[in-house]
């Protein structure tokens, strides 16, 4: 079987995020980019498929700027068997919407036929927790969003999902599509040798036009602000010194 | 000119930065307070380091190692040295690339074991009367049938205490050069256990805590010829031609550590508060960060292209010097002036700062002090002119 993993480049999650002084977005310029979390979880858990003979492939795919092609030399350091890259965008302020996302994944699922689809449940820049969804749909593929646990067996894959308040376990028929929460397991390091042969890797580039997806963009970022910063507090001595206080200020 | 890092080496910076971050740091403060890398942990550490396929990656692929080029190499040594030696030495082994002189069966013996860390070296050069100067060494071996009888003390010898085995440069002889007499050096493998041969605790030093350095004892210790490494009277060539940058993986080693303390010096001045603002606002804190950046920058510059130019196979002593002798001057600075910013709180045990200060000052004496660099690059400078 062969398993599709889509993989982002979002800036790294060490990074101090500041807003563009327009106001028009987070500024990414010389700024730590890396693979988003959630798909290094979602690359992992291919490559545990893999070693454990239920999948025979991993191919990772990229939508965005040239740049991404560093988080998919990351994925086939970790494992990954090859890449396409699909060349969306110039500038890397430019995000590519969910939905146009799922287009060009969908395209990529017909002509690369993978028995299943693992992606993050969500990309940590702009937290949609849409694309995968609507891959499935696209696809008419079911869908195990929130995987924190995933069995694949008899053309069937067994996923536990976090949803509030516990654990829901749920069957999906393959080919499907599973997005990874963070606790579905811990991603390896990409060891020196295996970094050191990904450079033989194949990496494919492509355009959204070679799968006739137009990428412009439906929606208007009309303001990003930070979030406002937190007032210093005051030291109480006392119980009764902590109500008197809070009374104070109409908490209580 | 490209001055930025490959996929590759982008890869193994990281690869390596998270191991050292979660894997090391979290053991630093144990290992300075007790002055012990217990043997448990070490082992556990090591195991680690082999699955993350960190291990042995100065060598070569066909010895199982990583096949790093040496830039590639320095940034990965860049990153363990931003943790302890205890931590990152005995853990994250790197065999000697000696090892890659073995010939025969000394491969399955000596190197294979080594890259697949089943067995440690260490290398025995200096003695008590012979730092700067090696041929000056004392310790000799006298031919005797097909065998050689050793005898000698070797001291200040890293990670013997942990070694099973140790590479040991020994005068066999003498021949003219003209400069007079001098002794011809040759380099024997010696196992731990065999007869003659007893490594003893060495010193109690200000730097590198649960990292020692052992006193090396051979008491009319008989070797067969077969465990020469190289070729008889050639230690030093075969040294020459299999050590490879030691000075510059000395120099990436402070670049990691000065890195580290750059980083929480400016954290520092930018939270810290006094007389009502960040102190990084007065200008006595805030040169300095500038000044500790530029002296960074400068030395790994210079390490770089030195790491650069060994790959094209044109890089000259003095490159290496250079390299070594910047990193190493600029890391105490940087150490110094981040305890300064720091105040009293840089010297206590809570932060990395006063350990890398200590350590800090063994750099301008191994692998070469600062004066023999300064030796290396002038003598460089003035050979063509007949000096």
């Amino acid at each position: 079987m062969k398993i599709l993993v889509p993989v982002k480049r979002v800036i790294d999650f060490n990074v101090k995020v500041r807003v563009k002084g327009d106001g028009s977005g987070v500024d990414l310029a010389n700024v730590k980019m890396s693979m988003n979390p959630f798909d290094e979880v979602a690359v992992e858990e291919a490559l545990r498929l893999k070693e454990a003979g239920v999948a025979d492939e991993i191919v990772v795919v990229s939508i965005g700027v040239k740049q991404a092609q560093d988080v998919l030399r990351t994925a086939m350091a970790m494992g990954a068997d090859r890449a396409i890259l699909v060349v969306a965008a110039d500038d890397v302020h430019q995000d590519i919407e969910p939905l146009a996302v799922a287009k060009i994944l969908a395209a990529v699922a017909k002509e690369e036929q993978p028995g299943l689809i693992i992606a993050g449940k969500q990309a940590i820049d702009n937290d949609m927790n849409a694309t995968g969804q609507m891959l499935a749909a696209l696809l008419g593929w079911g869908q195990a969003t929130f995987a924190s646990e995933v069995k694949i067996e008899d053309g069937k894959a067994r996923v536990t999902r976090e949803v509030d308040g516990g654990l829901q376990v749920i069957e999906v028929k393959l080919p499907a599509i599973i997005t990874a929460d963070l606790r579905l397991n811990e991603p390896r390091y990409a060891s020196l040798p295996n970094i050191m042969k990904a450079k033989k890797k194949p990496l494919d580039e492509k355009t959204p036009a070679d799968y006739g997806v137009d990428v412009t963009p439906r929606l208007t970022a009309v303001k990003t602000s930070e979030p406002p910063v937190r007032k210093a507090g005051v030291k109480v001595a006392s119980v009764d010194e902590l109500v008197t206080k809070l009374k104070e200020t109409g908490v209580i | 000119m490209d001055f930025g890092l490959s996929d590759e080496q982008r890869m193994i910076v990281e690869t390596t930065r998270a191991f050292v971050e979660t894997e090391l740091m979290p053991h630093e403060l144990e290992v300075e307070r007790s002055g012990v890398l217990r043997d448990e942990l070490r082992l556990e550490l090591q195991g680690k380091a082999i699955e993350a396929g960190l291990y042995a990656a100065n060598m070569p692929e066909e010895v199982g190692g990583a096949g790093l080029d040496t830039l590639s190499w320095l940034l990965y040594e860049k990153e363990l040295g931003k943790t302890s030696y205890a931590l990152h030495w005995n853990t994250v082994c790197r065999p000697s690339n000696i090892l890659m002189a073995c010939e025969g069966e000394q491969r399955d013996r000596y190197l294979l074991p080594a890259v697949r860390g089943e067995r440690h070296d260490c290398q025995a050069l200096t003695e008590p009367g012979a730092g700067s100067d090696l041929r000056g060494m004392k310790t000799s071996a006298r031919a005797d049938g097909d065998d050689f009888i050793l005898n000698g003390t070797k001291h200040f010898i890293s990670h013997a205490d942990t070694a099973d085995f140790a590479i040991v440069w020994v005068a066999t002889g003498e021949e003219d050069s003209p400069r007079g007499r001098r002794a011809l050096i040759t380099a024997f493998l010696v196992d731990k256990g065999t007869p003659g041969f007893t490594v003893r605790e060495g010193y109690r030093n200000v730097s590198h805590r649960g990292y020692p350095n052992s006193i090396l004892e051979f008491d009319d210790c008989r070797l067969p010829k077969g465990q020469i490494l190289g070729e008889l009277h050639k230690g030093f060539e075969v040294a020459g031609q299999w050590l490879g940058a030691t000075r510059l993986q000395v120099a990436s080693t402070c670049l990691g550590r000065a890195e580290r303390a750059l980083a929480l010096a400016t954290e520092y001045a930018a939270q810290r508060r006094q007389f009502g603002q960040q102190i990084g606002k007065f200008q006595g804190v805030s040169f300095k960060l500038a000044d500790m950046a530029t002296e960074l920058k400068a030395a790994e510059l210079l390490t770089r292209e030195a790491a650069w130019k060994y790959d094209q196979g044109t890089v000259t002593e003095a490159d290496m010097a250079m390299a070594k002798l910047k990193a190493t001057e600029a890391l105490a600075m940087i150490a110094d002036e981040a305890i300064q910013i720091h105040g009293g709180m840089g010297l206590m045990d809570e932060l990395p700062l006063e350990r890398i200060w200590r350590d800090a000052r063994v750099e301008r004496i191994w692998e070469g002090t600062s004066e023999i660099q300064r030796h290396i690059i002038s003598r460089e400078m003035l050979r063509p002119l007949g000096g």
